[in-house]
């Protein structure tokens, strides 16, 4: 671990830091022409020859991706240079590979004469053109993310409200066995998506005014420090609402992250191991407590526990997706050349078998080490984030990725048990692209903040201690 | 915080290790077991855009492939499909594929190993790669006797060349069109799968090779062959056949199934009673002879195995453990004994060929695009399972049965006939099972024969009324040639 730690960087220090704009620039049109360059090959490889509309959508999304460096550039000059590629790499991948699969579903409605289905790239691309926006929006709304701490309880509130939207009448809509849809006229929504970020801000709120109170120690078993009864108040509430979100949404997914992610912050605020281990035995008695009374979660368990013998029904997917991982073996089957629409829901959930099967272990070893590259910088950027709230909020979101990341690869790859969670970037689906594009920006915000050179009047200690928040 | 970040970004390092580690155990280290799979459509996906080689009876394609014109380049056609079905089995768009398709996928292909040379040419001279050719032991006439004689019936014959293992027919019936399976139809091959996936009879089941039932009376070929391996009895020692066997430690009885004593006074030669099928004798000679010696001889025929022809076969079984009046039932195949058809042509195989078992096996030979043969298959012995001269001993009591007990339907004029019937209970109500086991010429046999009709829902004289005439009708067809 390096000694000089940022947090107590001595103010007025003059440290030379780079925007390197230019890098991002640089790297955005890398990953455009891999863009290019994999459409071309599902084109060419599937016999569809050139796709028709090549320049007009990687026009689109050059479009989008110069709009947001442009905005980052004069917005936030200092902001991290990788997050925006790696995210626009990101998605660029999941575009060509909902583009190879609109190619599939054509071709096997062609063979049995059933009429060609909208293609879903196109819709992807306007949901990516949309982040964009939103994306740009967080920069010009947003000056300074410290802002956001004055809003804590409303975030809570709308978050809370959001989460529990689709078990609302009429709008809440059920889809595979999950309640997390809410549909207005033709629109359809996750507004879970959307409520994470919102939770993320309030948890990075309460937790940095009220972390000294629930960093009390009261007694010592087995020398681990436990925090007061009073205290356990918001981590049994948190844990209540988890276990609501599994019973009545049966969406398993989006619990694990929720209570996963509330436990991580409020270690990183208390500094407290103590808290890791009550939220682990609290997990450990929620999933016992769901795996003896839930059928659909038992049958998860079972079906990943042995997939093969449930292999035409409900590990079915779960094979097709170990099938398609094998079928790519080292190098893959090619961009084109697999079956990645044999797994039900491969735009989707499975998004990563579908790239692993024409990618190989090769394409699923880069795209983790994107994701890992991502997740790294935004825990840089909370590091090197000089106010608490920024911190938390910057680890937070961090985090919020991370548990994405590995709870849905872990799950189609068979390491978990499976949820329903979308690949950030990869996955057909708006909701879960413009929210995690709207964490980079938050990111990006935060971290413009604290990579440019300290010309505040706050020193960082204060910054640290004083209670900012008015509610 | 900071601090605490860091440990968290390290334990999701930790989780980013558990991914990679899983991902190369999929893609990587296991790959090759998913991709083997049977139910993985997605390499049968691919193998449909390049001409897989043909499955071979003699010279004559039983299963080949021939091309379509659509998106999916070769389509696999079965000449009279339900004839040879439990060889070739299907290969399915939907369902992967089983029988020869399966096991000699990777000849059929063209990706084994021995293609390497082959390979190396296509990638130069850029020609798609062509699979190789697989021949069946199988005997076409064999295979059509057994078919045309189960016709009607629920049942399976094996018949094997005792000399090699070579199996010369192996036929079920019901059976299924694998052409309807292999087509490019997926609601079709759905709807067609459904179909027999609910009928009854089951006709997918492999039944030569998978189906288990109680083998009767000609499991006491296995026990006389027992006694006559323990020295204390030869065909003409004299045994106790009363009407009925007390059997040990239980008050219940075991009769004949004609009610009546096997012999004069109750007493009665291990010929005679072989002849007559006489259970009570056997069910004595069991008790006389332990269930371990019983269990040996079986063993020794290939009971308790599992025999890989390739196409994986049930293991047939001697209970393990039995007490004394299961050791009586089990001498005359009945209580826990199972067997295969497969495994009791083995029996009547390996008493024909001077008391040796030999491997049974499928694959004749392996050939390349070109035909040329690549490799031949070469019989290996299993197990000495008899001294030859009990052996001949052996061979004349069951020659007895077909000329002067109940075996009478399976003589052949000319030809000594070895054989021997069989009928089972598979439970206390159920319908019984008939078999007939038999080899000939019965001092240099050509051919070893099992039969079995599950349901027949006859007695004893099924065997021979049943199942006999098709065994005679199978070993016609081999000797004619």
């Amino acid at each position: 671990m390096p000694s000089t730690h940022p947090a107590t960087r001595v103010p007025g220090e003059f440290a030379v830091i780079k925007k390197r704009r230019n890098t991002e620039l640089a790297l955005l049109i890398f990953a455009w022409l891999l863009g290019v360059l994999g459409t071309l090959q599902v084109g060419w490889a599937t016999g569809e020859g050139t796709p028709p509309r090549l320049w007009i959508t990687a026009g689109a999304v050059a479009a989008v991706a110069l709009v947001m460096h442009t905005v980052v550039r004069i917005r936030a000059p200092y902001a991290d240079p990788i997050m925006l590629p790696v995210g626009t790499l990101l998605t660029i991948l999941g575009l060509i590979m909902i583009y190879r699969l609109d190619v599939a579903d054509a071709r096997r409605a062609q063979l049995n004469k059933s009429p060609i289905p909208t293609p879903d790239v196109y819709s992807q691309l306007t949901w990516f053109a949309i982040a964009g926006i939103l994306f740009c929006a967080v920069f010009i709304l947003l000056r300074d993310h410290r802002r956001l701490q004055r809003y804590t309880f409303t975030f809570g509130l709308i978050g809370l409200i959001l989460m529990v939207l689709p078990l609302a009448p009429i709008i809440g809509t059920t889809v595979n066995g999950a309640t997390l849809w809410v549909r207005f006229g033709g629109f359809q929504f996750q507004p879970a998506e959307i409520a994470k970020i919102l939770i993320t801000i309030f948890f990075a709120g309460y937790l940095v005014k009220t972390r000294d109170s629930l960093a009390l120690v009261r007694t010592k078993v087995l020398g681990v420090g436990l925090p007061r009864p009073k205290d356990l108040g918001p981590i049994v509430v948190a844990w209540f609402i988890s276990l609501g979100v599994l019973i009545f949404q049966r969406d398993l997914g989006t619990s694990l992250l929720f209570f996963g992610l509330f436990v991580s912050m409020l270690y990183i605020a208390t500094q407290r191991r103590s808290w890791l281990i009550i939220g682990f035995v609290l997990f450990v008695g929620g999933a016992y407590f769901a795996y003896s009374n839930f059928a659909h979660v038992e049958a998860r368990v079972t079906v990943w526990l042995d997939p093969w013998t449930y292999s035409d029904t409900t590990g079915y997917q779960i094979v097709q997706s170990l099938y398609g991982l094998a079928n790519g073996g080292i190098l893959g089957a090619g961009l084109g050349q697999g079956f990645p629409n044999l797994v039900p829901f491969a735009s989707t959930d499975f998004i990563v078998s579908a790239l692993g099967e024409e990618l190989g272990i090769t394409g699923v070893f880069a795209i983790l080490m994107l994701y890992a590259l991502l997740i790294e910088r935004g825990f840089r950027v909370a590091i090197t984030c000089r106010d608490g709230f920024g911190q938390l909020l910057a680890a937070g979101l961090s985090i919020t990725l991370a548990l994405q990341v590995f709870v849905i690869i872990g799950g189609v790859t068979g390491l978990i048990p499976l949820t329903g969670l979308t690949t950030p970037f990869l996955s057909y689906g708006g909701s879960s692209l413009i929210a995690n594009w709207v964490i980079v920006a938050l990111l990006l915000r935060i971290s413009d903040r604290s990579r440019r050179p300290d010309t505040s009047q706050i020193s960082p200690d204060d910054a640290m201690t004083q209670v900012v928040s008015r509610v | 915080m900071s601090r605490q970040i860091r440990r968290l970004s390290f334990v999701f390092g930790l989780l980013l290790i558990a991914l990679l580690v899983n991902a190369t155990l999929i893609q990587v280290i296991n790959a090759r077991d998913y991709r083997d799979r049977p139910g993985n459509q997605r390499i049968l996906l691919a193998e449909y855009d390049r001409e897989r080689g043909p499955i071979l009876v003699a010279s004559d394609p039983v299963a080949r492939s021939v091309e379509t014109g659509n998106t999916l380049t070769y389509m696999r056609e079965y000449n009279n499909g339900p004839l040879y079905a439990p060889v070739t089995g299907f290969y399915s768009l939907v369902y992967g594929a089983t029988g020869l398709e399966r096991t000699e996928n990777r000849i059929l292909n063209g990706k084994a190993d021995i293609f390497t040379v082959d390979r190396i040419q296509q990638l130069v001279s850029g020609r798609q790669p062509v699979g190789g050719a697989v021949t069946t032991t199988i005997d076409a006439a064999a295979q059509r006797a057994a078919f045309k004689g189960l016709k009607g019936k629920r049942g399976a014959v094996v018949a094997i060349e005792p000399a090699t293992g070579r199996i010369l027919a192996s036929v079920q019936m019901p059976s299924f069109d694998p052409n309807r399976l292999s087509s490019h139809n997926p609601a079709d091959i759905r709807e067609y799968y459904a179909e027999l996936e609910a009928d009854p009879q089951k006709p997918l089941l492999n039944r030569p090779v998978v189906s288990l039932n109680p083998p009767g009376s000609t499991f006491k070929v296995v026990t006389a062959a027992a006694a006559l391996a323990s020295g204390r009895f030869t065909a003409d020692s004299i045994l106790p056949g009363p009407k009925a066997y007390q059997l040990p430690n239980s008050t219940k009885k075991l009769r004949n199934w004609n009610g009546r004593e096997c012999g004069p006074g109750g007493k009665v030669t291990l010929e005679q009673a072989l002849a007559i099928s006489c259970n009570t004798a056997f069910a004595w000679l069991g008790n006389e002879l332990g269930a371990s010696a019983i269990r040996t001889q079986a063993d020794a025929f290939g009971f308790d195995h599992s025999f890989e022809i390739p196409l994986r076969a049930a293991t047939s079984l001697f209970p393990a453990d039995p007490d004394a009046p299961q050791t009586a039932l089990s001498a005359i195949g009945q209580f826990d004994v199972r067997a295969t058809a497969l495994q009791m042509a083995m029996v009547a195989a390996a008493i024909g060929n001077s008391g040796r078992t030999m491997n049974p096996y499928l694959v004749q030979e392996i050939r390349g695009p070109d035909l040329s043969i690549l490799q031949t298959t070469e019989p290996t012995q299993y197990a000495d399972a008899m001294k030859p001269s009990d052996s001949l001993s052996l061979t004349d009591m069951m020659v007895n049965v077909v000329q002067n007990g109940t075996g009478s339907n399976a003589q052949i004029s000319g030809i000594r006939v070895a054989g021997k019937t069989g009928t089972a209970q598979t439970g206390n109500d159920s319908p019984s099972v008939a078999w007939f086991i038999s080899f000939a010429p019965a001092a240099a046999p050509k051919v070893a024969v099992a039969v079995v009709i599950e349901e027949s829902g006859a007695p004893e004289v099924s065997g021979n009324g049943l199942a006999a005439p098709i065994a005679k009708a199978v070993m016609e067809a081999v000797l004619r040639q």
